[in-house]
This record gives C-alpha cells, sequence and structure tokens, in this order.
C-alpha cells in the first residue's frame, strides 16, 4: 500500500520507536521566541544540561515587541525583560538571534520560510501553535508547549505519537476577491474548530495547487484553528522556485539533491487516509467570523444563526460568544460600522499581502471612523514593501505601514483594540479578549479588511470589483 | 528530574459547562510575561473572574464558594487555541489536579500531561452526568483513579473509563520526565544523525 506525505516526511525523522511509546521524532529546526522560551532555558539550567544542537536552533523576537519607534528601547518593563531574557538565553546557549534591529527580526512563521530555513520534506517545531504554517512547504510542522521547547532544546528530538491523516481537497474556480484565508475560514466553519482535532491535514486539489506558496501558508497557518496537528500541502514548482536561491536555501550539488528528493514527497495514490474531505471552490464566499472561535464564520452575504438551530447543550455557549460580539440571531454582518482594521499577522503579512492591499487601496482613502494598523510580518517585507513604494500608498489611504510583530494579533504590545469595538483583522483568532481585554474581532481576508477600511463598515470585496470594473 | 505524581483523587468538583474554552480564556495573552513557571492561578480566567477595576465577578464560578475541589469539568473542546503551556501551568497553580472534559484540544493535552495535570476525557453523556449531580449538590464528589483508567461519581456510583497514553500514565504515577528517556537514547539520535 502506498504511503501519505505526511507518512513519508515522519518515517524520515523517526529515530526510534517503541511499542506503548510516543515515537522519538528528530527536528530539523527548532524556531524559538521571546514568550515561550524563558521556562525552558531556566530547566535547562537546573538540568545542566547545554542546548544539544544551538545551530539548528533560530530565535526571533516577535509575540512583544513594539511595532513603532523600533529603535528605542522597548517602553513596557515587562516585555522588554522578556525580549532582554531571549537576547541573554541565545548568547549564553550559543543560539542565532534575529532580535530587533535585525534585518532577519520579524514573526517566527514568516522569518523561517523567506529565509529558506524552512523546507520541504523537513521537520520543525516551535512554541507556537502557528508553526503550522511552515507545512505549506511540504514539511511536517507544529506547534509546541514549553516543556517540549526545553526537550527539543535539549535533544533535537520531541516525544511524539503519530496522528491520524486527513485529506482535504478544494477543486474548482474562486469566485473574483475569493482567496486563500476565505478558502480557510470556509472549511473551518464547515468542520468547526475542533474537527480537525487528532489529525495532520493534507490539503490538495486544483485550486490548492493553483496558490502561490503566500497562499499556501495562509492556509497551513490556520490548521491549528480546526484543531488539527498540522497542515501540509505536497511541494511543486510552486514550492521549488519559492525557495530556490534564498538566504539559508542549499546551493549548487545540495540544491540538485535536494530537488530530486523533494520530487518525491507527495502521497501516493494508493495512499490511505483516516477522513477525506471535499470542497468546491465555487461555494466560497468571501468570509467573515461573526463569534469567538474561528469555526463560528459565514459568507459575507449570510445572516447570523439563529440560538435555536443547536443543540440545546449547545446554546449557551453560543448565547454568551453573541452576547460577547454584541451581536443578535439572524443579524447580517455586511453594512456594519466599525472601529479598526488590523492587516497583520502571521496569516497574512507577507509581501503578495501587502501588495494586494496596496492595489486595491491606491487611489481611495479609508473611513473617518476606522483606525487601520498595517503591520509587516517582517523586517525583509517592511523594506521589500518600502521599495516597492507601497508604504507611499498605505500612507496616502490611511493606512500606515507599521513596524514588525504579531503586534494586535494577540495584543502583547501596546496595540490593542479597545474594549467594545469592532476590529476587521486579517489576524487567526476571534476569542474573547484575543485583540484587547473585551476587544471584538471579525476575522477576514486582506481584501475585505482593506474594502471595509474603506467604507468604514463590513463590506463585499466583490461589489466593489463589480463597480471597479465597470469604470 | 521528576515530574509531579498522580494517583488517584477523591474531590469536588468546580463545573464551567462553556464550551470550546480556548487557552486565553484560560489565561489572556498580557499575562504571559512572566518568565518564571509560578503565580499564573492568580490569573486563572481572569477576564471572566475579574472585572476591568480587578474586582471579583461575583456570578462566575471560581468566585463561588460554594464550589470547590480539586477537578474543574468544563465543556467539549477544551483548551482548544494558543500553544502556551501557561494554560495547564494556571490552571495546575490555582489548585486542579485533573481536568475532566467530553474533548480535549491536542496540545493543551499534552501540555497538561507534561506537568501532573490529568485530562480526562468522558463520554458527552458522562459529562453531562457529573454536571447534574453537582447541580443537585454542590458538594458532589467525582474519584479519579488513573492506575485502573477510572472516573466516578461517587454519589451515584457510575463510572467510566478513560484513555491515557500508556506511556504518559507511566509518568504520572511514576514521576518520570520525558527529557531522561529521550537523553537515555542520546545514542541513537547520533546515530540517526550520521547516517541520514
Ligand atoms: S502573529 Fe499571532 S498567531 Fe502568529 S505567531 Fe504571532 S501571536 Fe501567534
Amino acid at each position: 500500500m502506498g504511503q501519505t506525505l505526511f507518512d513519508k516526511i515522519w518515517d524520515a525523522h523517526v529515530v526510534s520507536s517503541a511499542e506503548g511509546f510516543p515515537d522519538i521524532l528528530y527536528i530539523d529546526t527548532h524556531f524559538i521566541h521571546e514568550v515561550t522560551s524563558p521556562q525552558a532555558f531556566d530547566g535547562l539550567r537546573k538540568r545542566g544540561l547545554p542546548v544539544f544542537r544551538p545551530q539548528q536552533t533560530v530565535a526571533t523576537a516577535d509575540h512583544n515587541v513594539p511595532t513603532w519607534d523600533q529603535h528605542l528601547p522597548i517602553k513596557e518593563e515587562l516585555s522588554r525583560y522578556q525580549v532582554d531574557m531571549l537576547t541573554k538565553n541565545c548568547k549564553e546557549f550559543g543560539i542565532e538571534l534575529y532580535g530587533l534591529g535585525h534585518p532577519y527580526q520579524g514573526i517566527v512563521h514568516v522569518i523561517g520560510p523567506e529565509l529558506g530555513i524552512t523546507r520541504p520534506g523537513g521537520t520543525y517545531v516551535c512554541g507556537d501553535s502557528h508553526t503550522s504554517t511552515h507545512g505549506a512547504f511540504g514539511a511536517i510542522a507544529f506547534g509546541i508547549g514549553t516543556s517540549q521547547v526545553e526537550q527539543v532544546l535539549a535533544t533535537q528530538c520531541l516525544l511524539q505519537s503519530r496522528p491520524k491523516r486527513m485529506k482535504i481537497e478544494v477543486n474548482g474556480k474562486l469566485q473574483n476577491g475569493v482567496g486563500p484565508k476565505d478558502i480557510i475560514l470556509y472549511i473551518i466553519a464547515q468542520i468547526s474548530a475542533a474537527g480537525g482535532t487528532g489529525y495532520a491535514v493534507e490539503y490538495a486539489g486544483d485550486t490548492i495547487r493553483s496558490l502561490s506558496m503566500e497562499g499556501r501558508m495562509t492556509i497551513c497557518n490556520m490548521s491549528i484553528e480546526m484543531g488539527a496537528r498540522c497542515g501540509l500541502i505536497a511541494p511543486d514548482e510552486t514550492t521549488i522556485n519559492y525557495v530556490k536561491g534564498r538566504e539559508f536555501a542549499p546551493k549548487g550539488e545540495e540544491w540538485d539533491k535536494a530537488v530530486a528528493y523533494w520530487q518525491t514527497l507527495y502521497s501516493d495514490e494508493d495512499a490511505e487516509f483516516d477522513s477525506v474531505l471535499t470542497f468546491r471552490a465555487e461555494d466560497i464566499e468571501p468570509m467573515i467570523t461573526y463569534g469567538t472561535n474561528p469555526g463560528m464564520g459565514i459568507g459575507v452575504t449570510q445572516h447570523v444563526p439563529e440560538t435555536a438551530s443547536f443543540d440545546v447543550k449547545e446554546q449557551v455557549s453560543y448565547k454568551k460568544a453573541l452576547d460577547y460580539m454584541g451581536l443578535h440571531d439572524d443579524e447580517t454582518l455586511l453594512g456594519k460600522p466599525i472601529d479598526y482594521v488590523f492587516i497583520g499577522s502571521c496569516t497574512n503579512s507577507r509581501i503578495e499581502d501587502l501588495r494586494q492591499v496596496a492595489e486595491f487601496v491606491k487611489g481611495k482613502h479609508k473611513a473617518d471612523n476606522v483606525t487601520v494598523w498595517v503591520v509587516p510580518g517582517s523586517k525583509q517585507v517592511q523594506e521589500q514593501a518600502i521599495r516597492e513604494g507601497l508604504d507611499k500608498i498605505f500612507d496616502a489611504a490611511g493606512f500606515p505601514l507599521r513596524e514588525p510583530g504579531c503586534s494586535a494579533c494577540l495584543g502583547m504590545n501596546e496595540d490593542k483594540i479597545p474594549a467594545g469595538k469592532y476590529c476587521v483583522s486579517t489576524s487567526n483568532r476571534n476569542f474573547e479578549g484575543r485583540q484587547g481585554p473585551n476587544s471584538r474581532t471579525f476575522l477576514a481576508s486582506p481584501l475585505t479588511a482593506a474594502a471595509s477600511a474603506i467604507t468604514g463598515k463590513v463590506t463585499d470585496i466583490r461589489e466593489f470589483l463589480k463597480e471597479e470594473e465597470l469604470v | 528530574m521528576s515530574t509531579k505524581i498522580f494517583k488517584h483523587i477523591q474531590t469536588p468538583v468546580v463545573p464551567l459547562a462553556i464550551e470550546n474554552i480556548d487557552t486565553d480564556q484560560i489565561i489572556p495573552a498580557r499575562f504571559l510575561k512572566a518568565t518564571t513557571r509560578d503565580g499564573f492561578g492568580n490569573n486563572l480566567f481572569r477576564d471572566w473572574r475579574f472585572d476591568e477595576n480587578d474586582h471579583p465577578k461575583p456570578d462566575f464560578v471560581l468566585n463561588n464558594p460554594t464550589y470547590s475541589g480539586k477537578v474543574l469539568v468544563a465543556g467539549k473542546n477544551f483548551g482548544c487555541g494558543s500553544s502556551r503551556e501557561h494554560a495547564a501551568w494556571a490552571i495546575a497553580d490555582y489548585g486542579f489536579d485533573a481536568v475532566v472534559s467530553s474533548f480535549f484540544a491536542d496540545i493543551f493535552k499534552g501540555n497538561a500531561l507534561n506537568n501532573g495535570l490529568l485530562p480526562v476525557q468522558v463520554s458527552d453523556d458522562f459529562l453531562q452526568k457529573i454536571f447534574d449531580a453537582v447541580a443537585a449538590d454542590h458538594t458532589a464528589e467525582v474519584e479519579i483513579d488513573l492506575e485502573n483508567q477510572f472516573i466516578k461519581i461517587s454519589a451515584t456510583g457510575e463510572q467510566e473509563s478513560f484513555e491515557v497514553n500508556p506511556y504518559k500514565k507511566a509518568c504520572m504515577i511514576n514521576g518520570y520526565d520525558d527529557i531522561d528517556y529521550i537523553l537515555s537514547q542520546k545514542n541513537k539520535i547520533e546515530e540517526f544523525e550520521e547516517v541520514r
């Protein structure tokens, strides 16, 4: 019987496997950041252990950092302390740090791919659940807790039981204005925020194949929002062309050898999956979430579900979510006034996202009632945007381009959405208080977010695009 | 190094019948700035427990003196969202030894097991039975036996068995530690690095 892509990569990384025990899985690269690593380094100190493979560990500061005036010392004391701690730990244990001010600094899931560290066939972990992003290259990548960060620092290995495999196919042609973010929000709305729990999900089908690497990363990034262990997409020409020539990508003979191997990385025709789901691209509208988990999403023209449509047991939680969001049964979000727009996060802060938004907002201006933040995923994305003149377009539109970091995705720095305010956000989580205490998040694509910033209310991007075609 | 040991407990429970409780609710991001593992219990369920002036919200279960106990019982898909182990630390630091739900998110489950906090996954029906038992009598106790893998409602004697990875079970009962286990096979790791 054939093998799935996931099993091929997993098997190539098993150091040892024993009945009744999880496998010992070898990790190619371990990404670390300031928030989930300090306790792990402390653990190493207590055990008197070094970092086992410091050259396979890459650090950056992203979660806590300000996105304005990054050249100045961090104002917030605890954040500054945490970032300083990372610097100190990296120095002590011999780890390369792309800290503030470094040309490679940025959100950990943006810098790995753009530096050519993330490659097909590899295994990647990080103390951050959106590590699933790296799976877009045809790799196994998942988020881990701090005890496991310590484990990987100490051994370059992780104890893991093999998850089940799911295949999600999307076929067909997307409507104009519908993109990767809409695809993944649609899938999660269909299968719920727990629908992928226990699975490694391979995305396939001609719609997925047609996406750029950026788009594929957006999809894999949100695998965790359906509970999946990880998401992955078989590498192809698009993948290989993306990796080629990047800073840490293999060169010369090494490159040829690597590509030859990567070309063997696909699920065999007769590979068996524990679950297979199929969706039609034509069915997908621009998506928006209305609730407090990413599974609570609808097409932008649809109505918020009625409480009575849920099982009695689920109604309490459902009502709580609607109350939090200040919404009611059967409400339509279309036309609802908003206060903030956040374009950023490891889901949608890559150069392609910024280009798409810039192209759309060129010659337009944001509505007066809306504050817009555009936060690039990395220093490199920021510089590229400036080189291409996108910052000027953004400025003219009232969309200031800030400096890289996680920012309002989780509101650990000062970029917080105030209590009670509505934010259309390109990030990945709409949990209560995620963007700031009592903030209210509508997750959407960069285009929907940009269009909503222009009108000041939740907007169907397709209407805009139709009008633009007419002129 | 050894970790916290868990074998058997019998205790009243704290009921929280909400589904999809994510780790941002368990411990909001702004409290993740600490660099040690201690003290997170003070901020467990921070925004459900306290208002914006840091006053306890009387209707939240942790502020209700009627309920106490070492087991948190919660709705399905508990611990979804972020991989922050701080969520498991906060629950354990607050004084819970186990969490019972009808479904757990993967990463949370692993993090809990790595911290001597036992995630007990029961059927939807059994979960409802526990909620019913506590509604009838707020001092209702449950018994959790890890060795024999069952959970029992003491008052009614109803019980259900639960799954746990055999390796993780041995770790919790004996206080074994993953890093010690992997390092005992260091030669295999080095061999792997050479031949790959
Ligand atoms: S951008 Fe948001 S989701 Fe991504 S790594 Fe940062 S905090 Fe996590």
